[in-house]
């Protein structure tokens, strides 16, 4: 099984290495020819606004954002949750993707970064969160899945083929979540069908 | 123990995590050197990772002399209100009171860095008492595993800042790689040695032989000014760049930081880097190494 990874910044290599360590295949996506094949896509920590500059200079935004639209099952982490969730005045760069609203460093600077231990729905045991400049997420829609809470606020959500994390599984040694978007979201037949450029 | 004149330790739990953690989302990308709010919206608006707030681009402070220290607190605010990207700030090395005075402010990531004039002469800031994270400049491998043992929680190779000139930044690089794989190939027996000839802390002595890199993120710094800078120093290993004056010393700021931000990117593929290499105007002048006295060379402050 193929999953690509966004690979214009941030942390790819480590989600990469998680993948690799459940036996999945990780595949950098930089280049729209990237997208051929893939059974999932994770987006992952970084900084959103050079992720949307990078994808907006060439045509990978706009094959992403079509793929994504056409149900290609999708994993934001932190960054990649900003844009996949709805646009807010703080985080202008959402492609709403996800019916939740996303305040962009919403819990505060660098020193303000915390770990906290997450329950998951329908996951044994706590999962630490570790949440970096994390953005906050607020005012789920009827159709998302809340699947972990800190402090009264979603920090875990799914819809259909989009699920974002506000924190960074693949910053702990914890392998579940990656292991949950594989198999409970991309074991489908629904890879995608990029043309080979 | 009398620890009365040190900073306080405030230790939090999972802290050198969190301060590794944002190293590690910074990875990829480009980390530009402004001087106020208005470089700062460019250096955003143009891709750059994270900004490094100063009062005087490093060719400005090699040229203008006198004692270069922290930033003003109004321009580090203006700055911190401006972008949404992480704000980082130097302090002279081992001054821990204006490092403690910028945690306070909020800054994102301290750099006790050699561009700015020494504090102390003997010792670095103990940054494990922090909880903002530091960055420190390296031009081997002991000096990366002594600030590391500090608590640094990234390395940057030191280069030759304020130059435009990337000869340094390269043999920094090289030497800092060359030495991690020499450590790997080394019998366990003989690595306590090695610890005490390279004057560096064992235990992460042993953690670079068992795994050829180091604990922290590893970024280069020091005489960038070009994509195809950036995109070399990438392929010789360091995992971002930072760009001082070579940004706002050039003739095109915002289209130089547009290319240097997507050669970092694509640094594998030199067909990209040509596209990023294409109609930028003129670099920064550059320096030629052997034209600067011993005593003028920053890389040799901190040890």
């Amino acid at each position: 099984m193929r999953i690509g990874i966004l690979a214009v910044q941030g942390s790819f290599s480590l989600h990469a290495g998680i993948l690799r360590e459940i036996g999945v295949k990780p595949i950098e996506v930089r280049h729209v020819a990237d997208l051929k094949n893939l059974a999932g896509i994770i987006i992952p920590g970084g900084e959103s606004t050079t992720f949307r500059i990078i994808l907006d200079e060439s045509e990978l935004g706009d094959s992403l954002l079509r793929e994504l639209r056409g149900g290609l099952p999708a994993w934001g982490t932190c960054a990649g949750a900003i844009l996949l969730g709805n646009a807010s005045g703080t985080s202008p760069l959402g492609w709403g993707l996800i019916d939740i609203k996303v305040i962009r460093n919403g819990y505060g600077r660098q020193i303000d970064s915390f770990v906290a231990p997450l329950r998951i729905k329908g996951f044994e045991g706590e999962f630490d969160g570790v949440f970096i400049r994390a953005p906050r997420l607020i005012n789920a829609g009827h159709s998302v899945d809340v699947l972990a809470e800190f402090e009264n606020d979603p920090v875990m959500a799914r819809q259909e083929n989009i699920l974002i994390t506000a924190f960074h599984p693949e910053l702990t040694g914890d392998v579940r979540i990656h292991s949950y978007f594989v198999r409970e979201m991309c074991s489908g037949s629904n890879v995608t069908k990029v043309k080979s450029a | 123990m009398n620890d009365k004149t040190l900073p306080k330790p405030e230790p939090v739990k999972d802290s050198f995590l969190l301060k590794v953690g944002l190293a590690e989302m910074l990875k990829g990308g480009v980390i530009m050197d402004v001087t106020n709010a208005e470089q700062a919206r460019i250096a955003e608006d143009t891709g750059g990772v994270a900004v490094m707030a100063l009062e005087r681009v490093p060719s400005d402070i090699r040229k203008d002399g006198g004692v270069a220290r922290m930033s003003s607190i109004k321009v580090l605010e203006e700055i911190m209100h401006t972008v949404s990207i992480p704000v980082m700030a130097k302090v002279r090395i081992g001054h821990f009171m204006e490092a403690e005075i910028l945690q306070e402010l909020g800054v994102d990531f301290i750099d006790e860095s050699e561009v700015l004039t020494p504090a102390d002469e003997s010792n670095h800031v103990y940054k494990h008492d922090f909880r903002v994270p530091f960055v420190c400049g390296c031009t081997c491998l002991d000096e990366a595993l002594r600030r590391i043992g500090e608590g640094a929680a990234m390395i940057r190779t030191k280069g030759e800042a304020g130059t435009g000139n990337v000869v340094e930044a390269v043999r920094h690089m090289r030497q800092v790689q060359s030495e991690m794989r020499n450590l790997t190939l080394m019998r366990k027996d003989e690595l306590m040695a090695e610890a005490k000839r390279m004057g560096a802390p064992y235990e992460i002595v042993l953690k670079v032989a068992e795994t050829g890199k180091l604990p922290v993120p590893n970024f280069a710094a020091g005489g960038l000014a070009t994509p195809a800078d950036a995109a070399m120093m990438m392929r010789l290993g360091a995992e971002t760049v930072f760009v001082g004056s070579g940004i706002f010393k050039s003739s095109d700021p915002a289209n130089r930081a547009r290319a240097i931000v997507h050669a970092t990117t694509h640094y594998q593929d030199a067909a990209e880097v040509l596209t990023a290499s294409r109609d930028l105007g003129d670099a920064m002048p550059g320096l030629e190494i052997a034209q600067i006295p011993e005593e003028e060379m920053l890389q040799n402050r901190g040890w």
